[in-house]
């Protein structure tokens, strides 16, 4: 028994033995299977987990730059951004997002507008993005949010830049406005440089210099946990604000401008003659464009877009008026340089004039007629029969060529964005676009600015600011200074074109004639003259309604937006010009008594009265 | 054959050794526990954030766990023999009034509250069920005959139901894992074994036909975790992208990103394995586990020294259980693995395992110092 129970023994510590040493090899072997596993992880695919480990962690926070300020020549500010704080909802964070907006609108007042850009907004979005419910809180409405914030997950009050433009709708259509960025726009823009950017210029200095007023973005590296809270900043690189602008752009003239033309609508340029600086440059009626900046509501947009005044259409650079008398001077220039007129020649006025062996009258505007005319009378009491047959003479193509000379008909390149090119007609344009011939009778009416003969403000001041030149044109800006973010100022560039050298003889007899019309006893813009400085002008009046043969044009009669406009172009002083001007001043009937002292006004505020100190 | 059993007494080294061995405590073993605790306290401290108070309750526990080693250690191995069917029979009462009476906790009815004390009785059996087997084989000769073995598979085959139906994957995992290792290690034919294989393979569609929804999940998941790289998927994606990151030599002690910044879950407990791969890299990770290595050898060598079949058996299925912890919890935090509830031994934040494990570590240190000469 012994024996068996110690073979019994023996036997079965071999067994267990065999069975223990299998064990011990096969965790060995699971343990190589892990470790090989291990390697897979940590050697193999390390850089792979780590990048991944690194994107867990590191989240990059963009730092939107500042937009650059905008000021007048005299340093007056023109757009700022102003501290503002706005209530946002995050509307995934909500529990019931209809019921936080209506318990919200019991602390503070929230409006249908307010809630309808809201959901306009929220469209435009990305998930999880916060859009603003109410924009500019007063501080006493942070308060009462701040008290009632624990009850509304998902709302939360943030401070941020709004832009604001101080001078409101003087400056509206000059500086444009900012505006949130929508969906045509983000495929232009560089989307990381404007990963922190809510706003973007629209029209306007804003939208033409948007890439100088941005700036750049900064980046701050930080470290987040699983929850997305920052833990800490590793690494920040500050945001390149915008370069600040100053502008020719005096605000003293803007504001005398839009004060003088009174109850009519228009628009008024004045460009500092040697430099090619758009001094003042206002379209009538303008706009808020503060409206504009948090999303305007509906209502306010269709009531602008909807207004017969159309105070959202910029006339200074896209308002295409018949330019009308005020063009008599350069056609007289070009009857002088192309030798068909000398100065004194004189014309009998009988009050119409006829092309040979044609019926047809084309009529002065004094309908007994001028008399014997010569050049300057012509200009100085802007006599249509001298123009005429002085166009007949000189032909549509001389015409078109001398004109475009002076920018008519072709765009002026201002620095703005929008800008309409007016209308210089042709043979070739004609054909080309009407698929007629160009008749001789189309031609006398280019003579005095009619027909299809267009202009903007912009370019009436343009080719005035040529004329008191003498020839040099000067491409019209409206910024002047850029200053950068380390304040290194650089001018924008002055682009000369030289017209083709005239007789300065030439030259002296026209503004002489332009003189007279301000100065002379029959000018029509004698009622602005001044002892202070000479001026140089010229009227005009552009029919907005043709009247029939025959017909008797009487102003009290026809209704208000049938009655001409009124023009006036001008450039002072006359010996050393400084500024010149042109004022359209839509169904103001006479460009003298209108529109001129509209200009002197202008002239006065720059010429006369001290600039204040900067 | 008697003279290692004299030399047994002989080689005792006097004095420093006089009071381990009048404590029962095996040195080697006791050396690489305490190394391996030590090791867990300084990894806890990371992972659970410098949490203090974290580490004074895991210090409690491993005192606890300690003490319960030292106490078992001192009762000869006979005892446990003739303990095992009434501790067997008393755990599988407490399981049926677990699904009876238990307490809920994370969806699962696994807490008995006995007035004085709560517990969680599938916890016992995997001392229990190898002490059952063991002692159920070694009253014939073995290897076992074929209706004893078909007794011993349905002892196993009890609890583990049971448990799985609280459910506790894990823990049934472990329990089954202990009888299948008696089995093994009693010396059932490799037929056999390959039989039971198979038969394991066959019951895979079993398996998941009786499975909750959550465990399906947890399957899913782990045959694709960037399918639901949020919900369940999350926790492997982190625990692969700390480990991974860690590379050769890791980040450094308290540096980890992955677990400090809360990107990895349960990182102090189930998961705190990736937390050591990231903090000390592949070096660190194959260090450890020589450590958990040699510990799981010792246990082995201390099963094929034992004096009997009871005590061999025994010995080898608490040790092999021992790697099955190690093995499920790393392969599931590498993705080798489902995700298993079962946490790495010794070192993840949690009391009743530990406890458990420690006192598992005791009936091995009875059964090494236990020893007497065999009559000749």
């Amino acid at each position: 028994m012994p024996q068996s129970s110690l073979k019994d023994y023996l036997h079965e510590s071999q067994l267990f033995l065999g069975r223990a040493i299998v064990s011990g090899t096969l965790v060995i072997l699971a343990l190589m299977v892990l470790v090989g596993r291990l390697f897979f992880l940590q050697i193999e695919n390390h850089e792979h987990f780590t990048t991944l480990s690194q994107d867990n962690r590191v989240k990059l926070e963009p730092l939107p730059p500042t937009r650059g300020l905008i000021f007048d020549r005299n340093g007056a500010i023109l757009a700022q951004n102003l501290p503002a704080y706005s209530l946002e909802i995050i509307p995934e964070k909500t529990k019931n997002l209809t019921e936080t907006i209506e318990q919200i609108s019991e602390i503070i007042s929230i409006t249908e507008d307010d809630i309808q850009r809201f959901h306009r907004l929220r469209k435009q979005r990305k998930r999880f993005d916060s859009i603003p419910i109410r924009v500019r809180l007063q501080e006493d409405e942070v308060a009462r949010i701040a008290v009632h914030r624990h009850r509304f997950p998902g709302v939360d009050v943030n401070a941020t830049l709004l832009r604001d433009y101080p001078q409101g709708l003087q400056t509206a259509h000059l500086l444009g406005y900012v505006g949130r960025i929508n969906e045509k726009e983000l495929q232009r823009i560089d989307t990381s440089n404007y990963s922190g950017t809510d706003f973007i210029g629209k029209n306007g200095v804003e939208k033409s210099y948007e890439s100088l007023l941005h700036g750049d973005v900064g980046l701050q590296q930080v470290e987040v946990n699983a929850k997305g809270r920052v833990l800490r900043v590793l690494e920040n690189q500050p945001p390149q604000p915008g370069n600040n602008l100053q502008l020719f752009l005096d605000m003293r003239l803007q504001s005398i401008a839009l004060e003088a033309l009174g109850e009519y609508n228009g628009a008024v340029v004045a460009i500092d003659v040697e430099t090619g600086g758009v001094l003042t440059m206002v379209s009538k009626p303008g706009y808020n464009p503060n409206l504009f900046v948090e999303g305007i509501s509906s209502r306010d947009y269709r009531a602008l877009e909807d207004s017969p005044d159309n105070p959202l259409f910029n006339r200074a650079i896209r308002g295409q008026y018949p330019p009308g008398s005020t063009v008599k001077p350069f056609i007289g220039l070009a009857g002088l340089e192309y030798d068909v007129v000398g100065f004194y020649q004189e014309t009998y006025c009988p009050g119409y004039y006829q092309l040979p062996g044609k019926d047809h009258k084309y009529r002065d505007w004094k309908k007994w007629g001028h008399g014997k005319v010569d050049m300057a009378t012509g200009i100085i009491e802007s006599c249509d029969v001298y123009y005429y047959e002085l166009a007949r003479t000189l032909g549509i193509d001389r015409l078109y060529e001398f004109l475009t000379g002076f920018g008519f008909g072709i765009p002026s390149r201002v620095d703005l964005d929008g800008e309409l090119s007016g209308l210089m007609p042709s043979r070739e344009w004609k054909q080309s676009k009407r698929r007629e011939p160009w008749y001789p009778g189309e031609t006398l009416i280019v003579g005095i600015g009619q027909g299809y003969f267009l202009a903007t403000p912009l370019q009436l001041a343009s080719a005035t600011a040529t004329l008191a030149n003498r020839g040099h044109r000067i491409r019209p800006r409206v910024v002047a200074t850029i200053e950068g973010p380390d304040g290194e100022k650089r001018d924008s560039p002055l682009i000369e074109d030289v017209l083709h050298q005239l007789d300065p003889e030439h030259w002296n007899q026209v503004i002489d004639a332009m003189t007279q019309v301000v100065e002379g006893q029959r000018g029509t813009a004698r009622s602005i003259y001044t002892s202070n400085y000479r001026i140089a002008g010229k009227t005009g009046t552009a029919q907005v309604f043709s009247i029939k043969q025959d017909e008797e044009y009487d102003e009290e009669t026809v209704a208000k937006r049938k009655r001409d406009h009124a023009l006036f172009v001008a450039f002072a002083p006359v010996e050393s010009p400084k500024i010149a001007i042109a004022v359209v001043v839509e169904n103001g009937g006479h460009g003298g008594s209108v529109a001129a002292p509209i200009a002197r006004k202008v002239m006065d505020r720059y010429l006369v009265d001290t600039p204040p100190a900067n | 054959m008697a003279k290692p059993h004299i030399t047994f007494h002989e080689s005792q080294p006097a004095k420093a050794q006089g009071l381990l061995a009048w404590l029962h405590i095996d040195l080697p073993l006791m050396i690489a526990l305490l190394l391996l605790v030590g090791i867990g306290l300084a990894i806890l401290f990371s992972a659970g954030d410098k949490e203090m108070v974290l580490l004074q309750k895991q210090l409690i526990r491993l005192g606890f766990g300690f003490a319960v080693m030292v106490v078992l250690a001192q009762i000869h191995p006979d005892n446990f023999r003739r303990w095992s069917p009434w501790l067997y029979g008393l755990g599988i009462l407490f399981l049926v009034s677990v699904i009876l009476f238990g307490e809920l906790g994370k969806g699962a009815q696994r807490w008995l509250d006995l007035g004085f004390i709560r517990f969680q009785p599938s916890e016992m059996f995997k001392l229990t069920l190898p002490m059952l087997i063991a002692w159920y084989l070694a009253e014939q000769r073995l290897p076992p005959s074929p209706s004893r073995l078909i007794a011993a598979a349905l002892f196993t085959v009890l609890p583990v139901i049971l448990i799985a139906k609280q459910p506790d994957l894990g823990t049934a995992l472990l329990v089954g894992s202990g009888g299948a290792f008696a089995l093994f290690l009693a010396g059932i034919s490799w037929r056999l074994i390959a039989v039971g294989g198979i038969l394991m393979a066959g019951m895979g569609p079993v398996a998941w036909y009786l499975m909750h929804d959550y465990q399906r999940q947890r399957v899913l998941t782990f045959l694709n975790p960037e399918s639901d790289p949020l919900g369940t998927g999350y926790h492997i994606i982190q625990s692969k992208i700390a480990i991974g990151s860690g590379g050769i030599s890791g980040k450094g002690w308290l540096n980890g990103t992955q677990s400090h910044l809360e990107f990895l879950p349960e990182r102090h407990t189930d998961f705190i394995f990736a937390v050591i791969s990231e903090e000390f890299g592949l070096v660190g990770v194959v260090a450890l586990l020589m450590l958990y290595l040699f510990i799981i050898l010792r246990g082995l060598y201390i099963a094929s020294q034992a004096q009997d079949t009871f005590g061999r058996i025994l010995a080898g299925a608490l040790s092999l259980i021992f790697f099955v912890y190690l093995f499920v919890n790393a392969g599931m935090v590498t993705g080798l693995l489902p995700v298993v509830g079962v946490p790495l031994p010794l070192i993840s934040y949690g009391g009743t395992s530990l406890v458990t494990i420690l006192a598992s570590f005791g009936i091995l240190m009875s059964i090494q110092t236990h020893k007497k000469l065999l009559p000749t």
